[in-house]
């Protein structure tokens, strides 16, 4: 792998390949006193994010201090951006400070593949941190590294994807990477909060959350992207919560062994009961662990091997 | 087995080293060694642990621990111990990708650490051993047992343990098989010398 750009067109090996070594560097890490392996060490990685995040640009810091590389991160208040500067000059920039690798999120979809190309097939990598509402790799990865921790496997499994799809780049991810890993999934969200080309996805779409909860191996909940919504989705918050928010009632449809997730940030009441966010099933804060884990693997392979080697 | 013939060259350009037989009894032989060097049995001696490297080091740590018992009547704990992300050729190669690492329950601190594997070579993967190693704790002290030693070391280190000393040419392939990982036991050199 040279760039991580989108789960669509991940093979099942190469993921797999991304996921067994995210679980045993958990495993390696665990319960060490020295959480650092020497493995990047004189690699230079920067974290690039023109968008607001947490979990993401601090998981993927953490995740290049352990395996030692240097982590510089950029943000676009408080650099040249704020002065005008393109995208694709920032980039090279970047570039020439001496970047290995480029983790970047930006608002525009595409804009990771832009950065790609600019960047060419030699030297810098690029891992798409989430642009726009198209893709978010690492999400993905780590929800499917989440979720075979939880139920063994994930061939056959059946996982629904709840919310506002239409925005998100964590539900396309998830649909591509579950769907090569085996399993079956199921989109349920009200129609306005479908993308048009749902139906070309390897997905089945249902607009009924509480007929499909019982049959669910897991739930995944979306955040209702509100900086996103120009215009009337749904007819009010509370609506939209009565209808396709996990409360504590509808959480007990699930069976028993189904697992709960989240991306975050989450918006206790409105897509999630606290309860239920708080409850035994829910695996989100597992979500982050894996998240710094599954991060580490992924520039293991895309920085540990050798320079040219696909 | 048939090919008991040691020594002899066969068509493919192979010659065997150790058949099954002699694996067995290399393995019973560095088990007495340890229990000799460490005298684990002692009341008073260093807690010993053996730490495979995967692959096949991580079979011989279990042939060896499992020997040892049978001759002392001590059982040691038993690792893994998987160097990938301590290598210093890691971007001389595609991505590897990596192995289990699982140290016993108590750890390595002020223990005899004994690293096992199969093969020992240019001395790298065992520098890389020793690097993580310093990571999991600060053993008492670490010792080395190696079926095979081939030669052309690169750097200082050496083998407390010996199962073969075998000289090559550097254009030689040293396989070691065990049943474990390959179906059967045997070491062969292939290669190389016309």
């Amino acid at each position: 792998m040279k760039h991580l750009l989108t789960t669509e067109g991940l093979s099942a090996a190469e993921a797999t390949a991304v996921l067994d070594t995210a679980d045993t560097l958990k495993q390696t890490l665990l319960g060490r006193e020295v959480r650092k392996l020497p493995t990047l060490r004189g690699r230079t990685v920067l974290t690039m994010f023109y968008e607001n995040s947490t979990r993401t640009r601090v998981s993927f810091e953490i995740a290049g201090k352990w395996m030692s590389a240097d982590v510089v991160n950029v943000s676009a208040s408080g650099s040249s951006v704020g002065k005008g500067e393109s995208l694709r000059d920032t980039v090279l920039t970047l570039r020439a400070a001496g970047a290995d690798c480029v983790i970047a999120r930006h608002p525009a979809s595409g804009a990771a593949h832009r950065l790609a190309e600019w960047l060419g097939s030699a030297g810098t990598s690029v891992v798409n941190a989430g642009d726009g509402t198209h893709e978010h790799p690492t999400q993905a990865l780590l929800d499917a590294a989440t979720l075979r921790e939880r139920l063994g496997s994930l061939d056959g499994r059946r996982i629904g994807i709840v919310g506002d799809v239409l925005h998100s780049r964590v539900a396309r991810s998830n649909v591509h990477l579950l769907a090569t890993l085996g399993a079956e999934v199921v989109l349920i969200a009200p129609p306005t909060l479908l993308p048009y080309g749902a139906t070309n996805w390897p997905v089945r779409v249902s607009y009924t959350l509480d007929a499909e909860l019982p049959t669910l191996d897991a739930v995944m909940m979306l955040r209702v992207q509100a900086e996103r919504m120009h215009g009337g989705f749904f007819p009010s918050a509370r609506e939209y919560s009565i209808n396709y928010g996990l409360s504590e009632a509808r959480a007990a449809l699930l069976p028993e062994h189904a697992v709960v997730l989240h991306p975050g940030p989450m918006l206790r009441g409105m897509e999630i009961a606290s309860a239920v966010a708080d409850s035994a099933q829910a695996a989100i804060t597992e979500q982050v662990r894996n998240g710094v884990h599954v991060r580490m693997a992924v520039l293991y392979h895309l920085l540990a091997g050798e320079e040219g080697a696909a | 087995m048939a090919s008991r013939s040691r020594g002899a060259a066969d068509a493919a350009g192979e010659r065997e080293l150790l058949t099954a037989a002699d694996v067995a009894r290399t393995v019973a032989r560095m088990a007495h060694q340890v229990i000799e060097k460490t005298s684990l049995d002692a009341p008073d001696a260093a807690q010993v642990v053996l730490l495979g490297i995967p692959t096949r080091g991580a079979s011989l740590a279990v042939r060896l621990r499992d020997r040892i018992t049978e001759f002392s009547g001590v059982r040691p704990p038993c690792g893994t111990l998987d160097v990938t992300l301590y290598r210093d050729d890691l971007r001389r190669r595609p991505t590897r990708p990596l192995e289990e690492t699982s140290v016993p329950d108590g750890g390595i601190d002020d223990r005899l650490v004994v690293l096992v594997d199969d093969v020992l070579f240019s001395g790298r993967t065992i520098r890389a051993a020793l690097d993580a190693l310093r990571d999991h704790g600060r053993p008492r002290a670490v010792q080395l047992a190696v079926l095979v030693d081939r030669g052309h070391r690169e750097l200082p280190i050496r083998a407390d343990y010996v199962g073969k000393n075998v000289p090559t040419a550097r254009a030689e392939d040293v396989v070691v098989r065990l049943d474990e990982v390959d179906g059967s036991d045997g070491v062969l050199v292939r290669g190389g010398k016309a």
